[in-house]
C-alpha cells in the first residue's frame, strides 16, 4: 500500500479552511439490549446472550428497552437538545454478516433528540460552541472475527466468525453539525469534544464511557476548502479511532493528506477511511457503493415514542452539572492553577482525582499521585491509567498514610506498587511488608548512636555547627533502617544527639 | 356422522362427557390425514407422534379431574409460517427447508397451554405471498370441492385441511386476505382479527403492518372459541393491543340482528364480480333483512387505490423482512462455484432458495423504498391508508358492519392465473382494505355459485376493536342459512375420491 | 414515472442480494413495469397534506423493563447454522480481494 504524501500542517492551514464533523456512538450500560431482554454484558462465551430477536430469526420481534429511552433523553437534555414530541424507529437496510436482520433498527427523520449545543474548551483555553444536529437511538451489530489472513483484518482472511452477543446493545449516536473555524485547533477540538461527551455520559451514569472498551466510539469527518471558497470540500469519514489521542492524530493526518492532494489538483474521494494507530495514518476503507441507499422506512414492529412533558422535566431535574460548570467548581474548590487543572483534564484524570478527594485525600496530594507516579507507571507499561488495578479510595488511603507520617513518599510508592500487583489494600500491604515508618525514637537513637560512635570526627563537625556533615550520618542511619525511617526526623535526632553526646 | 365431520365445539363437549378420548379423536384425524393428504397436500409436516403424546397427556389430566380449557384435547393444524419448537417450519419455501425453530410463536404457546394437540403444519404460498398455494415450493394444495382447483391462498393448506376433515380447525395468517379468501373458496369460516388483537411474535413476517394470525374453522362458534384462545396482549409484540376485546365465544351466542345496520360497500359490488357470487351474496343479505337487519349503502372511493397501495406496502415491508434469509445463521446455504465471498454466497442462496413470486416482490419492494422513489411509491401508499381509514370511519358512522362478497370469483383452476401476476392480485380486491386499515374481517360461506357449484363467501367488516360484531352477525347468518339448507355448508361438498 | 429497465432490475437485485439470470432480468423487467404502471395511480391519489399511516392502530410508548430475560443456549443459537466454529457462526471471507 502506497504511503500518503502529506502537506506540512501549518502550510495546509495557511491555504485551506478546515471543516470537521463528529459522530460519536455511546454504548449504554443498561442491563439488557435495546430491543430484547438479553444481557448487555461484555466478555461472555460467544452467542450465549442471544435470542430469536437479536439473532434475526424468522418471526422474531423487537421490544424496546424503556431504560434506554430514558438514558437517551438524558443525553439529549445534557446536550441542551430539544426532545422530540414524537420519536420513531426506522429500519436502515443493508446486508452484512454481523447484522442479524440485515437491517439495523435505528432512527431516521424522527430522532429522540435534536438541535443541541455544547461548549468545548481546547488546551489553548479557547472555547468553541459546537452545534449538535441530533442524538438518536440504534442497536449495535455483532462482532466479526476474521480468520486466516496475516493480521486478523478483513483483507486476505479465509473466513469469518460471527458472535452476536454484542448485536442489539443500545447505542446512542450523537452527530454534530459541521464545525467551522477551528483552524489549526481542529484536531484538539475534536479530541476535546469527545472527551466532554465521555464526561457527560459517564456522569449521567448511562455509559461506562471507556474508549478502549468501545463504549464510546468516534467517527471523524474532515473536509477542507481553499480559503475564501464558499462551497464545502469533499469530506472523508475516518473510523476506528479508538482513543482521544487517535482522534487528534487522525484529524491532523486527514487535513495534511487532503491538503496535499488538493494542492496537486487531485480530487478528494468521498469515502470511509480507517485509522491505523501503529502507522499513524489513515487508509481507504470499504468503497461506499450501494451502501448509501439504506431505504429507510418507519419500523412497523415498533410504535412511536411520545415522551410526556412531565417525564422530560423529571429527567431534566436529575441531570448532573455540565462539564464546564463542574470543572470550574472543582478547580475553585481544589485551588488548582489553570495550568495544573488543564493538565488534569487533558490527562483524563478529573474523575479519578475527584473520587480520590471525596475519599479524603487533599486535592494536591491526589493530583500528585495520579498525574505523577500513576501516570508514569501507566506510561511505562503502555497502559491506560484507567486500566491500572487501583481505586481512588486506595490512592486516598495511601495519601492519608503519608499525611499522618506513617509512610514516607518512598515507602508510599512501594505500597502503591503492592496495590497494583494485587497484594491488597494499602494498610494490609504496610502490615505485610512491615513498611511503616519507624516512629519509635528509641530505635532511631540506637542507630544514630551507633553511627556517631563509629565516626567521632563527624560527631565533632556537627557539634561545631557544620550541619552538612549530618548528611552522611542520616544516610547511614537510613540505610541501617532499610528506609523505614523518616529522614526529617532522623536529621532532627542526629543534631540533637550530637549535641547531647 | 363420523367424528371427523363434527365441529370443534361438539368435539369439545364429547371430550368433556368422555364420549370420546383425545387420543381416539386425534388418531382418527391422523388416519384421515394419511388417507387424504398425499392427494390434497394440505400438510407439509404431519406430527403423528407429537400429536398423540399431547392427546395422551390431556386424557390423563382429564381422567385426574383436572380443570381444562374449553378446547382442550381438540387437535389443530398450524399454518407453516408460525414457528414451532421441534417441528420443521418452512414458510412454504426452499430457503427454510427442514428448519427447526428453537422457539414457539406466542399463538402456538397458547394452543399448547390450552392443550390442543398439534396435527402438523399446513401448506401456504411461499412466505404467504400468493392466493392459491401455487407459489409453495412444496407443491400446491388442492381444493376438496374440486381437485382441479386451488383452495385459495396463501393459507390454502389450512383451509383445505379443515374443509376436507383433516383437522377440525386450524390457525392461519392474513396479510391481504390469506385467511378470508381460502375460506370463501373452500366453504369454511375464516377471520382476520383487528391488527394487534393477536400476537405476531413467531409469525414469519410478510407485511408487518398488515399481518394478523386468525382462526380457520368450519363454523362461527369454533372460530370464536379459537379466537378467544389466541387473542390477547403479548409483551413480545409491541404492536399488540393492551386491552382485551371481550369474549368472542359469548358474541357467537348472539341470536338476533334486529336493528343491525349493515353497510353494502358500493365499490365492492356489481361489475367484476361473478354473477353466481353476487347472487348468493344478495340472498344472504335478504335473509338478514328478513331477520330484522337494515341495509344501507356506503361508499369508500379510496378503495380504488387499495390494491395499488397494498402492492407497494407489502412488498416493501417484505423486502426488508426477508433480508434475514442470507445463509448465515439458519436455513439454506448455497455455495457458488469457485472461491466465494459471503456476499456471493448470500446472493446464490437467495437465488436458489426463493421462488419467482418472492423474488418479484422483493425487487418491487426494494424499488418502492429506494431513494428517489420513496415518496412516489411507499410514502404515497401509506397515505392511501389514511384515506381508506377515513372512508371506513365515515362508513361506520352509518353502519355497524360492512359487507361484500369476499372474493370476485369462486375457486379458480390450477394454473389459471399463473401467467399474469396482476390477475392474481385482483382476487384480493375485497379483502385488502381491512389489512390496510387494521380492521377485523370475517368470511363465512353463503352457498354455492350456480355456474359451478363452488362455494361463495360473504365478508363482514367491523370497526377496529369491534371483532365481536363479526361473530354476532356471523352466528345469526350461519343459523339462517343452515335452516334454509337444512344442513351445513360442507355437507354440500362432493365426496372426496383420492385413489 | 420511471422505466423499469433491465439495468434497474439488476441494480435492485444487487441491493437485495439476489442473483438473477438474464432471462429473469428480462421477465422481471416487463412484469414489474406492468405492476409499477398500475401502482403509479397511488401517487396521483394523494396530496401533500395527507399524513402517512405507518401503524394502522395508533399506539405509543410501549416499553419493557430493563430486566434480563432468559437467552437461548449457544447450542440453540447455532442449531440451524450451516457452519459454525468455536461457538460462532462461520461465513466465507467478506471481501473479494484486498
Amino acid at each position: 500500500m502506497a504511503k500518503d504524501q502529506l502537506m506540512d500542517y501549518q502550510e495546509a492551514l495557511d491555504a485551506y479552511e478546515v471543516v470537521i464533523g463528529l459522530e460519536v456512538h455511546v454504548e449504554l450500560n443498561t442491563n439488557t439490549k435495546m430491543f430484547c431482554g438479553c444481557a448487555n454484558v461484555f466478555g461472555d462465551e460467544p452467542n450465549t446472550n442471544v435470542c430469536p430477536n437479536c439473532l434475526g430469526f424468522p418471526g422474531a420481534m423487537p421490544a424496546v428497552n424503556g431504560k434506554a429511552i430514558e438514558n437517551s433523553i438524558k443525553i439529549g437534555l445534557a446536550l441542551d437538545c430539544e426532545i422530540a414530541a414524537t420519536g420513531r424507529f426506522a429500519r436502515k437496510n443493508y446486508f452484512y454478516p454481523d447484522l442479524a436482520k440485515n437491517f439495523q433498527t435505528s432512527q431516521y427523520d424522527e430522532p429522540i433528540a435534536f438541535e443541541g449545543t455544547i461548549d468545548i474548551e481546547v488546551p489553548s483555553g479557547k472555547v468553541f460552541t459546537v452545534a449538535i444536529e441530533r442524538a438518536h437511538m440504534e442497536e449495535d451489530a455483532g462482532k466479526l472475527t476474521h480468520v486466516g489472513g496475516s493480521t486478523g483484518r478483513i483483507q486476505g482472511a479465509e473466513f469469518s466468525l460471527v458472535d452476536f452477543n454484542r448485536a442489539g446493545v443500545p447505542l446512542v449516536e450523537i452527530v454534530t453539525k459541521p464545525i467551522y473555524g477551528a483552524g489549526d485547533e481542529a484536531p484538539e477540538l475534536a479530541a476535546a469534544y469527545v472527551r466532554s461527551i465521555r464526561e457527560i455520559v459517564k456522569n449521567l451514569g448511562v455509559s461506562d464511557a471507556r474508549m478502549e472498551r468501545g463504549n464510546v466510539r468516534c467517527d471523524a469527518n474532515v473536509s477542507i476548502r481553499p480559503k475564501g471558497q464558499e462551497k464545502l470540500g469533499t469530506r472523508t469519514e475516518t473510523k476506528n479511532v479508538n482513543s482521544l489521542r487517535s482522534i487528534e492524530r487522525a484529524v491532523k493526518y486527514e487535513i495534511q493528506r487532503q491538503a496535499h492532494l488538493l494542492s496537486q489538483g487531485t480530487a478528494i474521494i468521498q469515502e470511509t477511511r480507517h485509522w491505523h494507530e501503529d502507522r499513524g495514518a489513515t487508509s481507504s476503507g470499504r468503497p461506499k457503493s450501494d451502501a448509501d441507499d439504506y431505504r429507510y422506512f418507519p419500523e412497523p414492529d415498533l410504535v412511536p415514542i411520545q415522551p410526556s412533558k412531565e417525564w422530560i422535566e423529571q429527567l431534566r431535574a436529575t441531570l448532573p452539572e455540565k462539564p464546564a460548570i463542574r470543572r470550574k467548581r472543582l478547580q475553585d474548590l481544589w485551588g488548582f492553577s489553570d495550568l495544573e487543572f488543564r493538565d488534569v483534564v487533558n490527562s483524563d484524570l478529573l474523575d479519578e482525582i475527584d473520587d480520590t478527594v471525596k475519599a479524603g485525600a487533599k486535592p494536591q496530594a491526589a493530583r500528585k499521585w495520579w498525574t505523577g507516579e500513576l501516570a508514569r507507571i501507566a506510561n511505562s507499561e503502555d497502559k491506560d491509567i484507567a486500566e491500572l488495578s487501583i481505586t481512588p479510595l486506595q490512592v486516598a488511603q495511601i495519601a492519608a498514610l503519608v499525611e499522618s507520617g506513617k509512610l514516607t513518599d518512598r515507602l508510599a510508592r512501594e505500597v502503591l506498587t503492592g496495590v497494583l500487583a494485587g497484594e491488597g489494600n494499602p494498610e494490609e500491604i504496610v502490615a505485610k511488608r512491615g513498611l511503616e515508618v519507624v516512629s519509635d525514637d528509641g530505635a532511631l537513637l540506637a542507630a544514630i548512636d551507633k553511627v556517631l560512635y563509629e565516626q567521632p570526627d563527624v560527631l565533632e563537625k556537627i557539634r561545631e555547627g557544620k550541619l552538612q556533615a549530618a548528611g552522611a550520618v542520616i544516610g547511614a542511619v537510613m540505610k541501617a533502617m532499610a528506609g523505614s525511617a523518616d529522614a526529617a526526623r532522623v536529621r532532627e535526632l542526629v543534631i540533637q544527639r550530637a549535641n547531647e553526646l | 356422522m363420523s367424528v371427523l365431520n363434527k365441529s370443534a365445539h361438539e368435539l369439545a363437549s364429547m371430550l368433556v362427557s368422555k364420549e370420546i378420548s383425545s387420543v381416539e379423536l386425534t388418531k382418527a384425524q391422523l388416519e384421515n390425514i394419511d388417507r387424504l393428504n398425499p392427494k390434497l397436500n394440505s400438510y407439509l409436516t404431519v406430527t403423528h407422534e407429537l400429536a398423540l403424546t399431547q392427546a395422551r397427556q390431556v386424557d390423563e389430566l382429564r381422567a385426574k379431574g383436572e380443570k381444562l380449557s374449553a378446547l382442550a384435547g381438540v387437535p389443530i393444524a398450524v399454518k407453516d409460517n408460525l414457528t414451532t419448537i421441534g417441528i420443521a417450519t418452512t414458510a412454504g419455501s426452499k430457503i427454510l427447508k427442514g428448519w427447526i425453530p428453537p422457539y414457539n410463536a406466542t399463538v402456538v404457546e397458547k394452543i399448547l397451554s390450552h392443550r390442543m394437540p398439534i396435527l402438523g403444519k399446513t401448506n401456504l404460498d411461499e412466505f404467504a405471498m400468493g392466493s392459491s398455494t401455487e407459489n409453495s415450493a412444496y407443491g400446491p394444495s388442492l381444493n376438496p370441492w374440486d381437485l382441479a382447483r386451488t383452495p385459495g391462498g396463501s393459507g390454502g393448506g389450512s383451509s383445505s385441511a379443515v374443509a376436507s376433515m383433516q383437522a377440525p380447525l386450524a390457525l392461519g395468517s392474513d396479510t391481504g386476505g390469506s385467511i378470508r379468501f381460502p375460506a370463501a373458496v373452500t366453504g369454511t369460516v375464516g377471520v382476520k382479527p383487528t391488527y394487534g388483537a393477536v400476537s405476531r411474535y413467531g409469525l414469519i413476517a410478510l407485511g408487518s403492518s398488515l399481518d394478523q394470525v386468525g382462526p380457520v374453522t368450519r363454523n362461527v362458534l369454533d372460530a370464536a372459541m379459537l379466537h378467544d384462545v389466541i387473542a390477547g396482549h403479548d409483551q413480545m409484540d409491541a404492536t399488540s393491543l393492551s386491552e382485551s376485546l371481550g369474549s368472542m365465544t359469548e358474541a357467537a351466542k348472539n341470536d338476533s340482528v334486529k336493528g343491525l345496520k349493515i353497510g353494502i360497500i358500493k365499490e365492492l359490488t356489481g361489475e367484476g364480480f361473478q354473477a353466481g357470487v353476487s347472487e348468493r351474496f344478495q340472498e344472504a343479505l335478504e335473509l338478514l333483512v328478513a331477520a330484522g337487519a337494515e341495509i344501507v349503502e356506503v361508499s369508500c372511493p379510496s378503495f380504488q387505490y387499495a390494491i395499488a397501495a397494498y402492492y407497494l406496502i407489502q412488498p416493501a415491508e417484505a423486502s426488508s423482512n426477508l433480508a434475514r434469509f442470507d445463509s448465515v445463521r439458519f436455513g439454506l446455504r448455497v455455495m457458488p462455484e469457485g472461491a466465494a465471498t459471503v456476499e456471493k454466497v448470500m446472493a446464490a442462496t437467495r437465488e436458489a432458495g426463493f421462488g419467482a413470486e418472492v423474488k418479484r416482490r422483493i425487487i418491487l419492494g426494494t424499488y418502492a423504498l429506494s431513494s428517489g422513489y420513496y415518496d412516489a411509491y411507499y410514502g404515497s401508499a401509506q397515505k392511501v391508508r389514511t384515506l381508506i381509514q377515513a372512508d371506513l370511519a365515515k362508513a361506520f358512522e352509518k353502519a355497524d358492519v360492512l359487507v361484500s362478497p369476499t372474493a370476485p370469483t369462486t375457486a379458480f383452476l390450477l394454473g389459471e392465473k399463473q401467467e399474469d401476476p396482476l390477475a392474481m392480485y385482483l382476487n384480493d380486491i375485497a379483502t385488502i382494505p381491512a389489512n390496510l386499515a387494521g380492521i377485523p374481517g370475517m368470511s363465512l360461506p353463503v352457498g354455492l355459485a350456480s355456474e359451478d357449484n363452488l362455494p361463495v363467501g360473504a365478508q363482514f367488516l367491523a370497526p377496529a376493536r369491534q371483532d365481536a360484531r363479526l361473530y354476532k352477525v356471523g352466528a345469526v347468518l350461519e343459523k339462517l342459512l343452515e335452516n334454509k339448507w337444512s344442513k351445513s355448508m360442507l355437507e354440500f361438498a362432493p365426496e372426496l375420491k383420492v385413489n | 414515472m420511471s422505466e423499469i429497465t433491465p439495468e434497474l432490475v439488476r441494480h435492485l437485485a444487487g441491493l437485495a442480494r439476489i442473483e438473477v439470470s438474464e432471462a429473469e432480468v428480462a421477465q422481471f423487467a416487463s412484469q414489474l413495469a406492468l405492476i409499477v404502471e398500475s401502482v403509479a395511480t397511488v401517487k396521483a391519489a394523494v396530496s401533500d397534506d395527507i399524513v402517512a399511516t405507518s401503524h394502522p392502530i395508533p399506539m405509543a410508548n410501549v416499553f419493557r423493563e430493563d430486566v434480563v430475560r432468559p437467552s437461548l443456549t449457544q447450542e440453540q443459537a447455532l442449531s440451524g447454522a450451516a457452519d459454525s466454529e468455536s461457538g460462532r457462526f462461520k461465513v466465507s471471507a467478506i471481501l473479494d480481494e484486498d
